[in-house]
C-alpha cells in the first residue's frame, strides 16, 4: 500500500508494523505527530500495545526499559531537550541490554530556543551504547524502524532511528507500506534470552563489583562490533522481501569520483542533487551518506573514501573545542593508512535549521578542489561573521 | 496432665527474604521488606531505585529475596514499575503484583515527579516508601523527609533542619488514588494487613512505612521497635489509611497522647535540641494531629 505520509508518521507506521507492545512517550515539538498517530493506532486497536502517557521523557525511557526487561517490544520517540533529559537512561538501556527502539527528531539544542534541525542532540548521545541510524527519506525511516527491532533484539542493544526536524519530520513523501504478514515473516516476536518473571526470580542491574563490571562492558562492545554485519545481512534480506536495501552507508556515484562528500540525514539527499549538478559542470563528485553512525561503519568508509583524491565532510553539528563530529570520525577511521588516505576537509553548516542547498555543495567542492590540503580544521559555510 | 498452651501466630511463617542480606543492625527497612513480602507473596516483582535496599539485597550475582528485582535509576521507581507492569501484561502475565520500593529520598525528592505521574494515571502498581528520614545510603544527608530539628551531615548542629518534614501523604491524597496508608514495622500485623489490602485493590496504591535507622539516627539498634511504638503513641507518625484521597481511617488512636520528649531523647540526631526547640516541635506535632483528626471527622471513621 502506497501512502503519502510525513516523516513522523513513518516512525509510527514502523512501530505498528514492528508490533511494538509497550509505548511510553512524552510530546515535544517536532515529534508530536509520532505519538499522536500511535495513540490513534492503539485506540483503534490496529496496534495491540499499551501506551503509557508519561509525564516526562525520563519516565518514558524508564518505562520502556522496564517493559523490555519484562520481555515486551518497546518503542518511544523524542527530540532534542527530551533526548537530553533521557541521557542517564540511554546508558541504562544499553548497559542493561534492553533493545528499546526510539525515534529521535534531530532538533537544535537550546538556548536560544530552536525547533529546527541540527544533529547536536543525538550526537551528544554518541557514547551511550546505542545503535544510531540517520535517515534521509520517509521510506527509509519506516523501513529502518522495522530493521532496528530485528537488529536490536538479536544483539540486545537499543537503537535510535533519527530524522531531521521539519526537513523530514514534517515533509510528506510517498511511502510504500508493506503487508503486515510479510513484515511478520521478517521480524519474529521478541524472545529475550532472559526476562524478569516471578517464576524464575533474578535481580537485574544490581550492585556490580570491579570483579564483574569490566566484562559486562567488554561484552557490550563485542556485540556492538557485530552490528555492521548484521545490518548488512538483515538489510539484504529486507531487500529480497521488499525491494529496498537497508545498509550502513549509501554510496552515490563514488566509483570514479575525484571528490567525495561525506554526509548524513537529509543533507545526504540534497548532496545527491549537488553531485549531479557538479557532474554536469564536469566535476566528478560523489556522495557517501553515512546512515549508521554507531557503530561507525569503518570498513565501508575505508573502502570507499580512498577512491577519491579529496574528501569533504559536511557536519550539521559541532563538538565545541574540537571539530565537526563526522569529520573527527572520518579522520579517525582513515588514520594510519599512509598510502591511500585522501586529505579530509571539514565543513560545518546548517546549524539550527539553516538550509543546506545544492549550491552549498557546489561551493564546498570549489573550495576543496582549490587547495592541496585543508588549511583549517573547520570551514564555516554560510555563517554571518 | 497440664494443658499445653499454643501460641497463635499473627503472621505467616513463609519467608521470601533470606539471611545474609547487608543491612545494618536494627534496620527497620529490612523488617518492612520481610513483612510486606509475606503479605504480597511470591508473585511479586520489585523495582528498587538507588536506596539502602539496592545494597541490602546483596551484590551481583546474589540476592537475598526470592522475588525478581529490577534495580532501576534513582528517580524512576514509579515509571519503571509502570513500564514493568505494562510489559508483564503484554507478555501474558496479568497476576504479578508490581511494586516500586523506594526510600524517602527516591520518593519525597528525586522520584516525586515520576510518582506523581504514575499516581495521576492510576497505574496498577503498589508504591512503597520506607522512610528513614534522610539519605542514609549515601551517609546521612538531609532529604525533604528529614524532620524539623534533625542533625544530618548536611544539616550540621549549628544549622539543623529548620523546615518541617514534607507531608507526602497529603500530596498522595491530592492525587485521589484508590488506597494509601501509613505503616510501621513496630505494628507488624497492621502493616501486613495494609499490604494485603493494597494487593487486592487495582490502581495506584501507596504505603508509607516509617523505618527507624540506628546508623543515621544515632539511636541504639535495640530501640528501633521501641521508637516505632513511641512515634505512634506521641502522634508524630500516626497510622491511618486514605481511600480515594478523601475517606480517612485512623487505625490507632492513643488513649493518652504522649509528649514527644522521650522519643527525641533516644536519638543522637536530636541531642542538640533545647527545651524551647522541643516545645516548638511539640506544637507542630499537635497541629498536625489536630488536622488529621479533622480529616478523619470529615470523611472517615474513628477506630
Amino acid at each position: 500500500m502506497k501512502k503519502v505520509i510525513m516523516g513522523n508518521h513513518a516512525l509510527s507506521w514502523g512501530a505498528q508494523l514492528g508490533r511494538a507492545q509497550v509505548i511510553a512517550a512524552y510530546p515535544i515539538t517536532p515529534q508530536t505527530q509520532v505519538v499522536e498517530l500511535l495513540s490513534e493506532m492503539c485506540a483503534s486497536k490496529t496496534l495491540d500495545a499499551k501506551f503509557i502517557k508519561v509525564e516526562s521523557e525520563h519516565s518514558a525511557m524508564a518505562a520502556c526499559i522496564a517493559a523490555s526487561i519484562a520481555g515486551a517490544r518497546t518503542f518511544t520517540a523524542t527530540s532534542a531537550q527530551g533526548l537530553a533529559l533521557m541521557h542517564e537512561l540511554l546508558h541504562w538501556a544499553s548497559g542493561g541490554r534492553n533493545p528499546v527502539v526510539m525515534g529521535n527528531i534531530n532538533r537544535a539544542m537550546a538556548p536560544g530556543w530552536s525547533i529546527w534541525t541540527d544533529q547536536n542532540d543525538s550526537l551528544s548521545q554518541r557514547d551511550t551504547g546505542w545503535i544510531q541510524f540517520y535517515c534521509s527519506s520517509n521510506q527509509e525511516v519506516m523501513d529502518t524502524v522495522v530493521q532496528a527491532f530485528r537488529v536490536s533484539e538479536e544483539l540486545m542493544i537499543p537503537s535510535m532511528v533519527i530524522l531531521d526536524a521539519f526537513a523530514l519530520s514534517h515533509t510528506y513523501e510517498v511511502v510504500d507500506i508493506p503487508d503486515q504478514d510479510k513484515v511478520d515473516g521478517y521480524l519474529p516476536p521478541f524472545k529475550p534470552p532472559v526476562r524478569l518473571t516471578p517464576s524464575d526470580p533474578h535481580a537485574f542491574g544490581g550492585l556490580t563489583s570491579p570483579e564483574h563490571y569490566f566484562e559486562l562492558r567488554y561484552k557490550l562492545q563485542k556485540d556492538m562490533e557485530k552490528v555492521p554485519d548484521l545490518v548488512e545481512e538483515t538489510g539484504r534480506e529486507y531487500e529480497k522481501l521488499f525491494g529496498r536495501y537497508l545498509g550502513q552507508v549509501e554510496d552515490y556515484r563514488c566509483d570514479d569520483a575525484e571528490i567525495i562528500f561525506v554526509t548524513s540525514g537529509t543533507a545526504g539527499y540534497t548532496a545527491r542533487v549537488g553531485v549531479d549538478q557538479l557532474r554536469q559542470d564536469g566535476i566528478k563528485a560523489g556522495n557517501l551518506r553515512i546512515k549508521m553512525f554507531r557503530p561507525f561503519p569503518f570498513a565501508k568508509v575505508r573502502e570507499i573514501l580512498p577512491r577519491a583524491a579529496k574528501v569533504a565532510v559536511v557536519d550539521r553539528n559541532i563538538s565545541y573545542g574540537h571539530h565537526g563530529v563526522f569529520y573527527q570520525e572520518v579522520k579517525s577511521a582513515l588514520y594510519g593508512r599512509d598510502h591511500d588516505r585522501p586529505p579530509v576537509f571539514g565543513y560545518i553548516t546548517g546549524l539550527g535549521g539553516r538550509d543546506i542547498m545544492p549550491e552549498t555543495f557546489k561551493e564546498m567542492a570549489r573550495m576543496t578542489l582549490a587547495k592541496d590540503k585543508p588549511e583549517e580544521d573547520i570551514t564555516w559555510m554560510g555563517v554571518k561573521r | 496432665m497440664k494443658k499445653e498452651k499454643t501460641m497463635k501466630l499473627s503472621l505467616p511463617t513463609d519467608e521470601l527474604m533470606s539471611s545474609g542480606h547487608l543491612a545494618c543492625q536494627g534496620c527497620a527497612a529490612t523488617l518492612a521488606m520481610r513483612y510486606v513480602l509475606k503479605a504480597l507473596g511470591q508473585k511479586t516483582a520489585l523495582c528498587i531505585p538507588a536506596c539502602c535496599w539496592s545494597v541490602i539485597d546483596g551484590p551481583f550475582p546474589y540476592s537475598s529475596l526470592d522475588v525478581p528485582i529490577f534495580h532501576c535509576a534513582f528517580e524512576t521507581a514509579a515509571s519503571s514499575a509502570s513500564g514493568l507492569k505494562a510489559g508483564l501484561e503484554m507478555v501474558g502475565d496479568t497476576e504479578t503484583t508490581v511494586v516500586a520500593w523506594a526510600g524517602d529520598g527516591g520518593t519525597f525528592d528525586i522520584g516525586i515527579q515520576a510518582l506523581s505521574g504514575a499516581a495521576e494515571r492510576n497505574d496498577d502498581i503498589i508504591y512503597i516508601c520506607y522512610d528513614n528520614e534522610a539519605y542514609m545510603n549515601t551517609g546521612i544527608q538531609r532529604s525533604s523527609a528529614t524532620p524539623l530539628g534533625a542533625w544530618t551531615t548536611t544539616t550540621p548542629v549549628k544549622h539543623f533542619k529548620n523546615r518541617p518534614k514534607k507531608d507526602i501523604d497529603a500530596i498522595m491524597a491530592a492525587h485521589r488514588i484508590p488506597y494509601q496508608a501509613t505503616a510501621n514495622t513496630s505494628y507488624p500485623e497492621d502493616l501486613y494487613k495494609k499490604a494485603k489490602k493494597a494487593k487486592d485493590i487495582k490502581g495506584t496504591r501507596f504505603l508509607h512505612i516509617y523505618a527507624p535507622c540506628p546508623t543515621g539516627w544515632k539511636s541504639r539498634p535495640e530501640d528501633s521497635i521501641k521508637l516505632g511504638r513511641m512515634v505512634v503513641q506521641n502522634c508524630i507518625f500516626p497510622l491511618y489509611e486514605v481511600e480515594d484521597g478523601e475517606k480517612y481511617t485512623l487505625n490507632i488512636k492513643p488513649r493518652e497522647k504522649k509528649p514527644i520528649n522521650d522519643y527525641f531523647r533516644l536519638q543522637g540526631r536530636f541531642r542538640h535540641l533545647k527545651d524551647e526547640d522541643l516545645k516548638l516541635i511539640q506544637e507542630e506535632v499537635d497541629r498536625n494531629w489536630e488536622r488529621l483528626l479533622k480529616k478523619v471527622e470529615i470523611g472517615g471513621q474513628q477506630p
